[in-house]
């Protein structure tokens, strides 16, 4: 079974971004006819290995052997070239063209070298709709009318309309009904029989366990296994490499005595059509509650839902026993909350201004008489309150752009902290800062709590949430699972809880 | 493990100071480099027009016209600035001025004299702001193409207006601001009132929630909601100023040229937006200068006398622009890299 030389090696890749080592010198072999499974936390460096596989990023070391030979994937098109396809798990497809075009996008079939033979391309994309067990799907429609799980589908056969040796998939099953995922087994099953190799990401184990030859772990950037066997590996086994760290993360106290005041938010029967199931939660002054789940499980739309930034619907959030309108950020800020989102750059930060005015944004009113600003009170008040919260540099005139990770996110939270915010929603708060600076983090979230504030934590880190929370919900697929306190429950209970959605022993 | 952290720089390559520092630094830390190059420009222009028609282009009275065409544009594009700020756009800005000018100039409205003649202007650029910002901030329309209605629109009315006749203006308080008597100090009234905009429209850009508002917007729309903000009213003021602006360029010109006309305002759109941004706003949004726009407006305008005093047509002056904007946005992305 096993050839001398794989169909792809590589090793020693290294891959740094700004901030971040995403990966460091990840070793991978995979063989031809093999599903060979990619495992690994969020931020484990999963995402950033298949791009430098499809050509999308570029290693800064590291060698590429395909087929024996050493190769350099300098752009996604010599990665296709070469015959390695990847199915992204946010689809890249044009929403406004045809099946057909979509799957030919790039390579249409022509006449005299220009003129598209729609006639052709439909007809091939329909031979290969069939290979792929859809041909209900029909090639002239526009992608955009399609279902997610059709979609996926197009995705699929764009990558088999090329001569294709290796083909990856991150986390194609995620959108799928079951019955769609036996028919995205057996194309599988198809395609290695054929002798094309799939690197398959998942977060399911029992998918592994079902259609997986080898299993490579990845942990914090580095490859902590490679070519496990996939039938025959222990659970506890894999579960422990993806959560075995070499670097302890620093967890602050808990305070001695729980909080005892009353709930300052409440949360009841929350809910949104496809994305959470209804959802009660109360967090008292001083308390943090963590959500712990995977991405897809909902968490970031239970955070936005609450701050407004999402129409419920059904339920209502109340902050200090008052309902707040729903769909209003506006509301919800005046009322004292204070949102610190996951995609900071995106939606939090102004990248073009100074911390000062990043930090002021919401509080603009404190500083300013009939709109006029007040900018010595501004930068003073700014000052204070990234002072309090140790953002480095301590200038809050320099541009937020040139922070790192964890400075970026002090700056959110210091904007929170100015405008008086009682409520803080934290949405994955260390994505994108150093290791180094997350204990630093943890420490000033507890600080906060401790000096009154309502904290509700979102993360998919397990050991942040278990360190840093007094309080655990567990979300699978939009649906609480398990609340527990956290000292009561360990990281491989959570896993379990999230990967196979029953509590295992 | 912190990543240490190099003193960041400034667009001048010196590291901010913390605090407020003193009058002049801030005057002189205002004129950043891409200032800097287009006061430069506006330099070289004047010493080329000095060169070429020495007695001509530097007569006082050459002067006072060069900064009377630039105050009509120029009160436009500083509400042109601030819309692009936002991350917008306006396309209907001259077709506004037309309309205004031809409304405020009716034989009817000129019956109520100097205070009916600013005052429908004004309420007739506001009110087209008005239409556009609804459009935009709750219809949720794309600017482009709801001013490129109002542009429509407007031009349309103002022709059924006049039926594309000029409309003199008989009220001699109106006549009387465009003579030389009413000059102050040898200033002519249209540039004060330009003059008068520009510092407000700096003041209220670099010193008010409203301007920290509209460049939060523009930076980034998404982070402004998120941070509490109300997006969609500040979109809807700020076309009800760039109206504004409008209906003040409107009566300038009403001043400047003692009528209304159907065909005035004529191409303002792509002056000002092509001022701004050669003056530094991004199109994108999130960054704006004013001071920048103002010397863009500069720029154009000098331009434009300079040839009209060598004699060279228009349709040359027309390929000279479009170089301009090209090189200037070229120079541009090469010091926004290298900073």
């Amino acid at each position: 079974m096993a050839p001398e030389t794989p169909l792809l090696s590589m090793s020693g890749i290294t891959k740094s971004f700004p901030g971040v080592r995403a990966l460091d010198g990840v070793d991978l072999d995979v063989r031809a006819g093999e599903v060979h499974c990619l495992l690994g936390q969020n931020g484990a460096g999963k995402s950033t290995l298949i791009k430098v596989l499809a050509g999308a990023h570029q290693p800064d070391t590291g060698a590429i052997h395909w087929r024996g030979e050493p190769v350099t994937l300098r752009s996604p098109i010599a990665a296709m070239r070469l015959g390695i396809a990847t199915i992204y798990q946010e689809l890249d497809l044009v929403e406004h063209l045809s099946v057909a075009e979509n799957v030919h996008l790039g390579h249409e079939p022509t006449s005299a070298g220009f003129v598209v033979r729609g006639k052709a391309a439909r007809a091939s994309t329909a031979a290969l709709l069939r290979r792929l067990g859809h041909p209900e799907i029909d090639p002239g429609r526009l992608v955009g009318e399609l279902s997610a799980a059709q979609q996926q589908i197009v995705s699929m056969a764009r990558a088999l309309s090329h001569d294709v040796r290796l083909i990856v998939m991150d986390e194609p099953s995620a959108a799928l009904d079951p019955d769609e995922v036996d028919n995205l087994f057996r194309i599988v099953g198809d395609l290695t029989a054929d002798d094309v190799a799939v690197v398959y990401i998942s977060h399911r184990l029992e998918e592994i366990r079902r259609i997986g030859d080898r299993v490579t772990v990845l942990k914090d950037g580095r490859a902590v296994a490679g070519g496990l066997p996939a039938k025959s590996t222990p659970t506890r086994e894999v579960v422990a490499l993806m959560t075995g760290r070499n670097v302890e993360y620093v967890f602050p106290e808990r305070p001695s005595s729980a909080p005892t005041g009353a709930p300052v938010l409440q949360v009841r029967g929350l809910a949104r059509d496809g994305e959470f199931a209804p959802l009660d939660l109360e967090i008292r002054p001083g308390e943090i509650v963590g959500l712990a789940g995977l991405v897809g499980s909902g968490r970031s739309e239970v955070l936005e839902t609450i701050y407004g930034a999402r129409r419920p619907t059904a339920g209502q959030v109340l902050v200090d026993g008052r309902p707040l309108r729903p769909g209003s950020v506006r509301a919800a800020v005046r009322a004292g909350l204070g949102l610190a989102p996951e995609e900071r750059k995106a939606q939090a930060l102004l990248m073009l201004e100074s911390v000062t005015r990043n930090v002021s944004v919401s509080s603009l009113s404190r500083f300013s008489r009939g709109g006029w600003i007040d900018r010595r009170a501004e930068l003073g008040a700014a000052r204070a309150s990234t002072r309090e919260l140790s953002l480095r540099p301590d200038n809050p005139a320099v541009p937020v752009r040139t922070l790192s990770g964890g400075n970026q996110q002090k700056a959110v939270l210091a904007r929170w902290l100015l405008r008086g915010c009682r409520v803080l929603l934290l949405d994955e708060p260390t994505r994108g800062v150093d290791v180094g600076a997350r204990a630093e983090l943890y420490a000033v979230v507890r600080r906060l709590a401790d000096d009154g504030l309502a904290v509700l934590l979102v993360s998919s880190e397990v050991p942040e949430v278990l360190g840093l929370a007094d309080r655990v919900l567990v979300l699978r697929e939009g649906r609480v699972v398990h609340t527990a306190p956290a000292r009561e429950l360990d990281e491989h209970r959570v896993l379990d809880l999230v990967m196979e959605g029953s509590p295992a022993s | 493990m912190t990543q240490p952290v190099s003193p960041p720089r400034d667009s001048t390559g010196k590291v901010p100071s913390i605090g407020q520092p003193p009058a002049w630094r801030v005057l002189v830390g205002r004129a950043d480099v891409r200032t800097l190059s287009l006061l430069g420009v506006l330099a070289a222009l004047v010493l080329i027009g000095g060169i070429t028609k020495p007695d001509e282009f530097l007569d006082t009275r050459n002067l006072q016209l060069v900064l009377t065409q630039a105050s009509v544009i120029g009160v436009v594009t500083v509400g042109m600035t601030f819309v692009i700020t936002s991350g917008g756009i306006d396309l209907s800005v001259g077709a506004i001025v037309a309309l205004a000018s031809v409304w405020a100039t009716t034989v009817a409205t000129q019956e109520y004299g100097f205070a009916g003649i600013l005052f429908t202007a004004m309420v007739v650029g506001v009110g087209c702001g008005l239409v556009n910002g609804l459009l935009i901030a709750y219809g949720g329309m794309v600017p482009f193409i709801a001013t490129l209605a109002m542009l429509a629109s407007a031009r349309g009315l103002a022709l059924q207006i006049t039926d594309g006749r000029t409309q003199i203006v008989t009220v001699d308080g109106i006549l009387k601001l465009g003579e030389r008597d009413s000059y102050v100090l040898g200033i002519p009234p249209l540039v004060l009132v330009f003059a008068l905009v520009t510092v407000i429209g700096w003041l209220v850009l670099n010193r008010t929630t409203f301007g920290r508002r509209t460049v939060a917007v523009g930076g980034n729309a998404e982070a402004a909601r998120l941070a509490g903000i109300d997006v969609r009213r500040q979109r809807l003021y700020l076309y009800l100023l760039s109206g504004l602006c409008c209906g003040i360029a409107a009566f300038l010109l009403i001043i400047l040229s003692g009528s209304g006309q159907n065909t005035n305002g004529n191409l303002y759109e792509l002056d000002a937006i092509a001022a701004a941004i050669i003056g530094g706003t991004l199109l994108s949004g999130g960054r704006g200068t004013i001071v920048g726009s103002v010397l863009g407006v500069l720029i154009f305008t000098t331009i434009t006398n300079i040839f009209a005093l060598n004699n060279l047509q228009s349709d040359v002056q027309q390929i000279a622009k479009g170089a301009i904007i090209v090189a200037a946005v070229l120079v541009q992305r090469r010091t926004a890299s290298t900073t």
